[in-house]
């Protein structure tokens, strides 16, 4: 084992501010630190605000760097890579982590061209084999199989983690750390005229919810979602769908989930009138409980409920709806 | 205009796997292009039906079987393919792939490259992006609008982000790795299939792009797959029974009380 371990995070904010997800990182990043003395250090870029140090350093921080330009306000492949690859020549990160978001995975893929260092994307574990030797677990095949990797070569070996599987510690209040901030330099991107011009939207992403209501054909019309998203509202949850929904056009592309859509691991995952294919079970059956409601007794998704109810969604989601709504007003 | 799609072949999405010798296995299940690269391939046609003086190029890396997938390409209305085919190609990581295909994208000329989001076997979503980088040339993942200029050098990229979307403005050259939504891909028509019999697929091995017989092998894999298995099987559920109030006072107790969730 040469030396004490830096595990370093990028975290992601966007317009409503730091991602959730980013404080699960750090929180994966402080319980592997913890494994082997190493130390944990959260880059945040374009981002300032006044207290994000301190809920960084509470979920495990122990160095806090803020690299500040105009032009890492919003986040632009070329910008990030170049400010980082910059840290990394100052700092010799071990291990670097990132949520598994789109943006997180894409940057990945940079900086593992630019570095020369490997990446293991989608990890839904990790831990310290002996010494500083990583294996980190991922699934292939949207979840139908899992793979289990290490690292080799160059460093810093970089892993893109899931959302909403490292979630588990409670932030420490008396944790404390070093905050530096930094404006730096960057080239001028510009004549490769990577202009963002808006970003629209946001709510709350059915990858990064803890609870989803997806539905199927059964929900049998696009108008009959109104009632999942009832139910998802009182849960504080998103809606999901199966692929033959969003073929039919009743809902976004953004909401499949399936092999061929979104993976999802929520805590709590209701599949309303759906069958059950191959591809759906593929991008679901991570979820810590799953709630499945059918009126084919023998449909698939059964075999991966923990709790099924047996009858048609349209009549049983309101009753859970207003059950669910008596429990938490009460 | 120039475009290269990459394309590659992967189980059909409907199968059920099992593992065999550290790899996935799926006795008689068919072989299907990667479903997002088919959004690339179409958008490709698209393109040239609109600038009829396109040229579509097919790039693919993998073994022998995949002229089934290059083939269908051709038939969807690709121009031509070029199939990188090497027994040390093998087993290779993306960041090997990337620089495969670089070594024969550098000297050819080209204005699109158009990827699919990830391939859904390894699911990685990085052979795109390494490629554009070590290109040198700027790229957008996860694409679902692409818009031109009357003169087909400016574009206007919309691309998905988590909870939204974000729309780019850029010029060509440049890399976009396509997602579902981009359009509707065509099946092959009897008269595409039929023309694609004519049409050029040029095998290329590792010697004939220059590459030194040492170079890219699997003990160079910056990431190195130890085990694959299969997920634990969940556990047995129950089917709750009783009327539908019932059943929804007690699936709220059982969520708060037994699983702690809410």
């Amino acid at each position: 084992m040469s030396g004490e371990q830096i595990l370093g995070v990028v975290v992601e904010h966007d317009l409503e501010g730091i991602k959730p997800v980013s404080f699960e990182v750090i929180n994966a990043a402080r319980k592997l630190a913890d494994q082997v003395s190493g130390k944990v250090i959260v880059f945040c870029l374009g981002f300032n605000e006044e207290g994000a140090a301190d809920l960084f350093i509470r979920s495990g921080a122990d160095e806090v760097r803020f690299l500040n330009h105009p032009d890492l306000k919003t986040y632009i492949h070329e910008n990030y890579a170049f400010a980082l690859t910059k840290e990394f020549e100052k700092i010799p990160v071990d291990y670097l982590f990132l949520p598994a978001t789109i943006l997180g995975k894409e940057l990945s893929a940079v900086l593992s061209a630019q570095l020369g260092v490997g990446v293991a994307t989608d990890c839904i574990g990790v831990s310290f084999l002996r010494g500083d030797e990583v294996e980190a677990v991922r699934p292939v095949s949207s979840g139908k199989a899992l793979a289990t990797i290490r690292f080799k070569g160059k460093k810093p070996f970089i892993l893109t983690l899931r959302p909403n599987i490292f979630r588990d510690s409670e932030p420490s209040l008396s944790r404390v750390g070093e905050i530096f901030k930094e404006d730096i330099q960057l080239p001028d991107f510009s004549i490769q005229a990577q202009k963002l011009v808006k970003r629209v939207g946001t709510h709350l992403d059915i990858a990064e919810a803890r609870i989803v209501v997806s539905g199927g054909l059964g929900m049998q019309g696009p108008e009959n979602f109104k009632l999942l998203e009832e139910l998802a509202e009182v849960l504080g949850g998103a809606v999901g769908a199966s692929r033959p929904v969003v073929d039919n056009g009743w809902r976004e592309y953004s909401n499949q989930v399936g092999q061929t859509g979104r993976t999802v691991s929520p805590d709590l995952y209701f599949a309303c009138g759906i069958s059950g294919s191959v591809q759906h079970l593929a991008g679901m059956s991570s979820s810590r409980c799953i709630v499945a409601i059918n009126t084919d007794s023998n449909a698939p998704i059964f075999s991966v409920a923990d709790y099924g109810i047996v009858g048609d969604a349209l009549k049983v989601i309101p009753v859970l709806t207003r059950e669910f709504r008596k429990t938490l007003s009460s | 205009m120039k475009i290269i799609v990459c394309v590659k072949q992967v189980l059909d999405t409907a199968a059920a796997i099992q593992i065999d010798n550290r790899r996935v296995v799926s006795p008689g299940s068919p072989r299907i292009i990667n479903p997002y690269d088919e959004f690339a391939i179409e958008e490709a046609v698209r393109i040239k039906e609109k600038k009829p003086d396109t040229e579509i190029t097919i790039l693919s890396l993998g073994p022998e079987c995949f002229k089934d997938s290059i083939k269908k390409a051709l038939a969807m209305g690709a121009d031509k393919a070029v199939h990188l085919m090497d027994p040390k190609f093998d087993g290779l990581d993306s960041y090997a792939i990337g620089s495969i295909f670089m070594r024969y994208i550098k000297n050819i000329p080209f204005d699109l490259i158009l990827c699919g989001r990830q391939a859904v076997d390894v699911d990685l979503a990085q052979t795109g992006p390494i490629l554009a980088t070590f290109l040198g040339i700027p790229f957008v993942t996860v694409v679902t609008g692409i818009e031109f200029s009357d003169d087909f050098k400016q574009t206007k990229i919309t691309r998905q982000v988590e909870g939204g979307a974000e729309i780019r403005e850029l010029e060509l050259p440049l890399l976009l790795t396509c997602q579902k939504g981009l359009n509707e891909p065509r099946l092959p028509s009897l008269k595409g299939i039929m023309a694609a019999k004519k049409k050029e697929i040029i095998t290329l091995s590792g010697a004939d792009l220059g590459i030194e017989e040492n170079a890219f092998s699997m003990d160079d894999n910056r990431v190195e797959e130890v085990n694959l298995s299969l997920p634990l099987e969940r556990k047995k559920g129950i089917i709750l029974e009783g009327s539908d109030d019932e059943i929804g006072s007690n699936l709220v107790r059982l969520l708060r009380d037994e699983e702690k969730i809410i």
